[in-house]
């Protein structure tokens, strides 16, 4: 219950930030919301020598929207995602309060979540599904990463030591599409971590033909997912049920998800088959509904 | 709508709890809130392996942490016999290993030190050699020949702890063999924990100058701890004072007396200095007493016309590495013979075997009164088996088989006497509040529908109150409880109990009861608990025995009361004491209501103006050794449908409806349903502690041991029935337990109801989605 | 930049419900204890080590959080209030009295986290539904009292704080 001693930095700049990294390495930790960091530590999973506490260093926090991308600070917590609405980015805030609880969204953060890497996360399968990437900063450079190429392992990433993420970049969808998005998690109570999850966003043109798609998968292997395969074969059609139906049993084929005590591993995979049409069903009936308004 | 504590006449109503103020105000006082000057902090490092031997334990770097002051091993209670202790049950539990453990984080040696996070470094580095050796976790497994012998220091050479019957065998096997109709069923009751929020804990202080040892401890039972101190440490036990300070809820868990308790007393008889040891969450799930892990095969025979004939009932319980179960000491399977349940049959037998396996040991009444929850589960759920069988709707072979209001006092087959009833009421009750007959054509056209709707029934009965003297005691002390009331001059009452309340709401309740005797009102009466040195003995709060044995002891303390008040009032109404009457508010002359005196003016000569020769003062202590137990009963009805994408069950409706005899406030006992239900239905579709096949502990947090929230838990609909206990002296039965007894078997007999036309009759607890989606994919159900 | 060192104690400046406290301690404190050892404030409570059930939820900032998962030092120079800061000179906080009215507690354990976690909501959501109320304390863990008089309560402060603001 009380974590192993450490010492404890608080920098207030992003050069200060790099500096400490470089000099600390692999005894160093970022702490950003502490949601999964000080939980491991205060169970000694997990015993930094040095936590760099990056709460005081500005503009981490916040979200710019332009025309081509959405611009999240890595601190961004995932409460502001819960109660912030990016019209043009529906599948943030139908994530957002999937996650843990509402007092853990008040403290944790969307780049503390994706660097904590977590495969049954909720915010790595939607920003796969989003076809994010993320910025990962040292004093030595500033590379963009895909996430697709971000996630190594479970709990491991792309990142180095010595490197900051400092902000995630989801592209902005096509503008003469209607985007639609859910999130549909099979969790066992408020607080558990997905048994599956399961992101599903989709522009919609004028005639309802699919012109950009994305499905990602959370607790679906050691990595969270993108369903590659499955969302492309939207692309350029129609939702009719059968399209649904297929696109639907292809993305359960897709991932590796290991039998457990939260189901077996054909369970999983139908899970992600029934959420995966649930999901481009209600996007098809929901760009009715909107086509109809419009008309 | 609530009412205030100044109201006259309380029994019965809905009066605002006086304990609250303090806990909206964060005044009130848990273990965990006390500082003693000098005091220490314990922590304890716990075995990674469900079994092996230990080779050898280094404490070398661990002694080097800053601010350590002790460290304690089982070598070293060795030399003062103190590396096992007594089990409630009569077993023995090792305190810290020595030679060998038996359960994964078993406790292995004691820290003790400056601060809490010193204490915990010094833990991690004190170095164990284990070697590890082949961990039994099934209890079947348990039992073979060729099993690995877990109790070494036993004469007996096997897995086996006990064999317990009650019934007739022979009887009932001729009586199924003869039946035109048996049903079979094998239902398990998995492994949980009462987890309450708060957890274990306990300080000790031994004063070297005085001899004197206060321990304050989180204890449901605290005169029982006190004792059982005094047996196993030596200590006198007048030099023993326990303090049970306010408990943030116990439901069995805070009842039995556990390794870390004896170290912090061993620590600070050595160091005369105030020990503290909390545990964590994970050493409460994974360590202090379990609950349940019952493993039953039952057979129930009946006649065409669907009436019952003979019940057998064979069990294997799982009790861990110890027999560690808090049951009164003659009743190794507590009240399990309690399975007959509230139907009339002519004949049973019920057998349990308990054996040892590599898991922690126990296991504790978790809100039950002693195995109640699984005799009710049990055949409320191979009712519903037969109720299948026959084609008989669950409800219609319920009423055929009910024991009769005029057959009260029941005698029971497996030995129990019933004492009030009316299930027909109960269930009617039920069935009107949730209007059985509409559900049942609803269910029919969303079936039609090829939706998955299913309907439950569970009438079940419960035993709690234990109990008389003449069967039921804990070690040896009978299980009586007690009350001490004092009216002091001006007309104020204080009383003190041998209970010990976690949430229950004693002090609204008990100065209920006793204001009610006396003519007062609640905020006259101070009830207090938990405290040795000021309470009369009594054996605690668990089993919902508070309000049949203490409560019980409320009201005839507060009668002996008015024994001598009455004579002080004749005094005062210079009449002689036989033309006296109590008539419920005040005393008054016989014929002559209007010459009356209230308990104030009597209690002011009680202290100055007696009648000449009278002893001065007004006090009463009574000991209630109950003559039976009580019978609480109800009627649940659970409304559910299911996903058949995903499996998931939810609940629609719950209709509860109880009847626990006189009701002493309608609002606590609402509020001990909402409670029970919320932990039965926790039962039915999550909570469970599983272990892998090496023993290591799969749910040892509230990560993975499964609790609800308020999203999941169901809104409950609640009602009741007044069937008063005759024998009790207000007529009152019991409550807190029955929601959890009664309500698992209700939510699974639904989802049953919902796939029997597939021909499902069984499902094993809890019942995560993807067992239910199993079954759905069995029987090509799935989306 | 402020920089601790393992196993020193340093100071750590709050201010908690409205008065400013000051205490040394070491990096590794956790908010929850330091509040109650380091400021002997008792009232928030510990109930598991894996940020599960919220009796330790305090506001920081005005934001709800466990105090179980959040360091001592990271509250330092910010503004916190535990469930001791509700009650005014006026009296209970209505709050307080809904939960007293509508029996929302049995054991109290849970009820200061409850009482926190509700504060920020109808501060928020002056007028909740209880499908909104039971989200909005699904991170705080009841085991006696099944949540509706808890809901109830919650429900039936917020209806007494909007037709008389001036006891708020
Ligand atoms: C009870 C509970 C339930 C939860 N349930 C869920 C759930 O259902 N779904 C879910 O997705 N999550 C869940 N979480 C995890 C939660 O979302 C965490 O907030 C999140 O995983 C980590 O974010 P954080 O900001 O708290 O990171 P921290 O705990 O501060 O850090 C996590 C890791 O990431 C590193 N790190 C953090 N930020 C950066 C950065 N900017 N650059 C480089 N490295 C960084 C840290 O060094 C650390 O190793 C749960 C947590 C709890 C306590
Ligand atoms: S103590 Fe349980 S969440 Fe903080
Ligand atoms: S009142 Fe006991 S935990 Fe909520």
């Amino acid at each position: 219950m009380f974590p192993s001693a450490f010492s404890y930095v608080a920098p207030n700049t992003l050069d200060e930030t790099y500096e400490l990294l470089e000099q600390y390495g692999d005894d160093a930790k970022v702490l950003a919301g502490g949601q999964s960091l000080l939980p491991m530590m205060k169970l000694r999973l997990a015993a930094p020598g040095m936590l760099v506490d990056i709460g005081q260093v500005p503009h981490l926090a916040t979200q710019h929207e332009s025309p081509d991308a959405l611009r999240i600070g890595a601190l961004t917590r995932h409460a502001i995602l819960d109660s912030k609405q990016f019209d043009r980015y529906p599948l943030l805030s139908q994530t957002a309060p999937w996650i843990a609880d509402p007092l853990v969204r008040n403290r944790g953060t969307m780049g503390g979540s994706l660097a904590h890497a977590d495969p049954a996360a909720d915010w790595g399968a939607t920003l796969l599904a989003l076809k994010a990437s993320v910025q990962l900063a040292s004093h030595e450079r500033q590379r963009l990463v895909a996430l697709h190429d971000f996630f190594v392992d479970v709990y491991t990433t792309a990142l180095e030591p010595q490197e900051l993420l400092t902000e995630i970049i989801v592209p902005a969808p096509l503008a003469d599409s209607l985007v639609f998005g859910h999130y549909f998690k099979l969790e066992r109570k408020v607080g558990d971590f997905a048994v599956v999850g399961v992101a599903v966003t989709a522009s919609l043109t004028d005639d309802g033909t699919v012109s950009e798609a994305g499905i990602g998968l959370a607790a679906m292997g050691s990595i969270p997912l993108a369903a590659k395969k499955a969302a492309a074969l939207l692309i350029g059609h129609r939702l009719t049920p059968e399209l649904i139906k297929e696109v639907a049993q292809v993305a359960a084929q897709e991932g590796d998800p290991q039998s457990d005590r939260r189901g077996s591993e054909e369970y999983k995979r139908s899970m992600v088959r029934v959420y995966v049409q649930r999901g481009l069903a209600q996007i098809h009936q929901e760009w009715q509904v909107a086509n109809q308004s419009i008309a | 709508m609530a009412m205030e504590a100044t109201e006259s006449r309380p029994l019965g109503k809905a009066i605002k709890r006086k304990e609250d103020p303090r806990f909206i105000r964060r005044q009130g006082r848990y273990l965990d809130d006390i500082v003693l000057p000098g005091m220490l902090y314990m922590a304890l490092a716990r075995s990674p392996y469900a079994h092996a031997r230990i080779k050898n334990i280094r404490l070398d770097e661990a002694y080097k942490v800053l601010g350590v002051k002790a460290i304690l091993t089982g070598a070293d209670l060795e030399k003062m016999n103190l590396s096992w202790m007594p089990t409630l049950a009569g077993d023995r539990q090792m305190v810290l290993a020595t030679g060998k453990v038996l359960f994964q984080y078993q406790e292995v040696a004691a820290v003790v030190a400056e601060t809490r996070a010193a204490a915990e470094d010094a833990v991690q580095r004190i170095e164990v050699d284990y070697q590890p050796l082949d961990a039994v976790v099934d209890p079947y497994a348990a039992m073979k020949p060729d099993a690995p012998l877990l109790r070494e220091d036993r004469e007996q050479k096997d897995n086996h702890i006990f064999h317990w019957e009650v019934g007739d065998r022979e009887g009932t096997e001729n009586t199924l063999a003869s039946s035109p109709i048996v049903v079979k069923e094998f239902i398990r009751m998995p492994r949980v924990h009462p987890a309450p929020v708060e957890p274990c804990g306990c300080i000790a202080d031994y004063q070297k100058s005085t001899g004197k040892m206060t321990w304050y401890v989180t204890s449901q039972a605290p005169h029982a701890h006190r004792t059982v101190l005094a047996m196993v440490s030596g200590l006198p036990e007048h030099m023993i004072h326990v303090i049970s300070p306010d408990i943030g809820g116990g439901f069995g868990n805070k009842v039995p007396v556990y390794p870390g308790y004896v170290c912090s007393i061993v620590l600070s008889l050595q160091l005369g200095r105030p020990v503290k040891w909390i545990e964590t969450r994970t050493e409460n799930i994974a360590t202090t007493n379990f609950a349940r892990d019952y493993h039953m095969t039952a057979e129930i025979g009946a006649t065409e016309e669907g009436i019952v004939t003979g019940l057998k009932v064979i069990t294997i319980a799982d009790h861990g590495a110890f027999d560690a179960a808090a049951d009164p000491s003659k009743f190794p399977a507590g009240l399990f013979s309690i399975v007959t349940g509230s139907y009339n049959f002519p004949i049973a037998f019920a057998e349990v075997d308990g054996v040892y396996t590599n898991k922690a040991p126990g296991g504790v009444a978790y809100r039950c009164s002693f195995r109640v929850t699984e005799a009710s589960f049990l055949i409320e759920r191979v009712m519903n088996t037969l109720a299948l069988r026959l084609n008989l709707d669950p409800v219609e072979l319920r009423r055929r088989n009910f024991i009769q209001p005029d057959q009260f006092p029941y005698q029971s087959p497996l030995g129990w006497t019933y004492d009030s009833g009316n299930y027909d009421l109960t269930l009617d009750k039920a069935l009107e509040l949730v209007g059985y007959e509409k559900l049942r054509e609803e269910q029919a056209e969303r079936r039609a529908r090829g939706e998955l709707v299913g309907i439950g029934i569970s009438t079940f009965t419960e035993i709690v109150g234990a109990g008389p003297s003449n069967t039921f005691d804990i070690l040896g002390i009978k299980m009586f409880d007690s009350c001490e009331i004092r009216i002091h001059p001006t007309g104020k009452a204080i009383a003190r109990l041998g209970a010990r309340h976690q949430g229950q709401g004693h002090e609204t309740t008990f100065a209920q009861v006793i204001a009610e005797e006396l003519g007062l009102t609640t905020a006259d009466v101070l009830i207090e608990e938990g405290d040795t040195d000021t309470a009369p003995y009594g054996l605690g709060t668990y089993a919902s025995r508070s309000t049949p044995t203490a409560g019980g002891a409320a009201a005839l303390a507060a009668r002996r009361i008015r024994q001598k008040a009455i004579q002080i009032a004749a005094h005062l109404l210079e009449v002689s004491a036989d033309d006296v009457e109590w008539n419920g508010e005040k005393f008054v002359t016989k014929g002559l209501e209007s010459r009356g005196v209230g308990m104030g003016e009597v209690a002011l000569a009680a202290y100055t103006n007696l009648p000449q020769g009278m002893e001065p003062g007004l006090e009463a202590t009574y000991y209630y050794d109950p003559p039976n137990l009580t019978f609480p009963n109800g009627a649940y009805i659970a409304v559910v449908s299911i996903d058949r994408g995903t499996g998931q069950v939810a609940v629609e409706r719950f209709v509860a409806v109880d009847d626990c005899g006189t009701v002493i406030n309608p609002m606590v006992v609402d509020g001990q349903i909402h409670g029970g239900l919320t932990e039965g239905f926790g039962i039915a579709f999550m909570q469970e502690i599983a272990f892998d096949e090496d023993g290591n502990n799969l749910a040892p947090n509230f990560m993975e041991y499964l609790v609800p929230t308020a999203v999941e838990a169901p809104h409950w609909e609640t009602g009741r029935t007044v069937t008063p206990s005759p024998h009790h002296p207000i007529g009152a039965k019991g409550v807190g337990e029955s929601p959890n007894v009664g309500s698992p078997a209700a939510f699974v007999n639904a989802v049953v109801d919902a796939l029997s036309p597939y021909g499902v009759t069984n499902l094993e607890i809890p019942l995560f989605p993807w067992k239910v989606w199993n079954v759905l994919r069995e029987h090509g159900l799935t989306l | 930049m402020e920089h601790r060192n393992a196993n020193e104690s340093s100071l750590v400046t709050v201010v908690i419900n409205g008065e400013t406290r000051q205490a040394m301690t070491e990096p590794r404190t956790l908010l929850a204890y330091f509040i109650r050892e380091n400021l002997g404030m008792t009232g928030t409570h510990v109930g598991c080590d894996t940020t599960s059930c919220g009796a330790c939820t305090v506001l920081m900032d005005g934001v709800p959080v466990k105090s179980c998962t959040v360091l001592a030092v990271q509250a330092d120079h910010h503004a916190l209030m535990t469930v001791e800061g509700l009650e005014s000179i006026g009296g209970l906080h209505p709050l307080q009295q809904a939960f007293w009215d509508n029996h929302g507690l049995q054991c109290g354990f849970c009820t200061p986290g409850m009482l926190m976690t509700s504060t920020a909501l109808l501060r928020d959501h002056p007028e909740p539904t209880e499908t909104e109320v039971r989200h909005a304390i699904s991170g705080n863990l009841c085991r006696c009292t099944g949540y509706v008089n808890i809901v109830k309560a919650i429900v039936n402060a917020s209806q007494k704080m909007a037709s008389e603001p001036a006891e708020v």
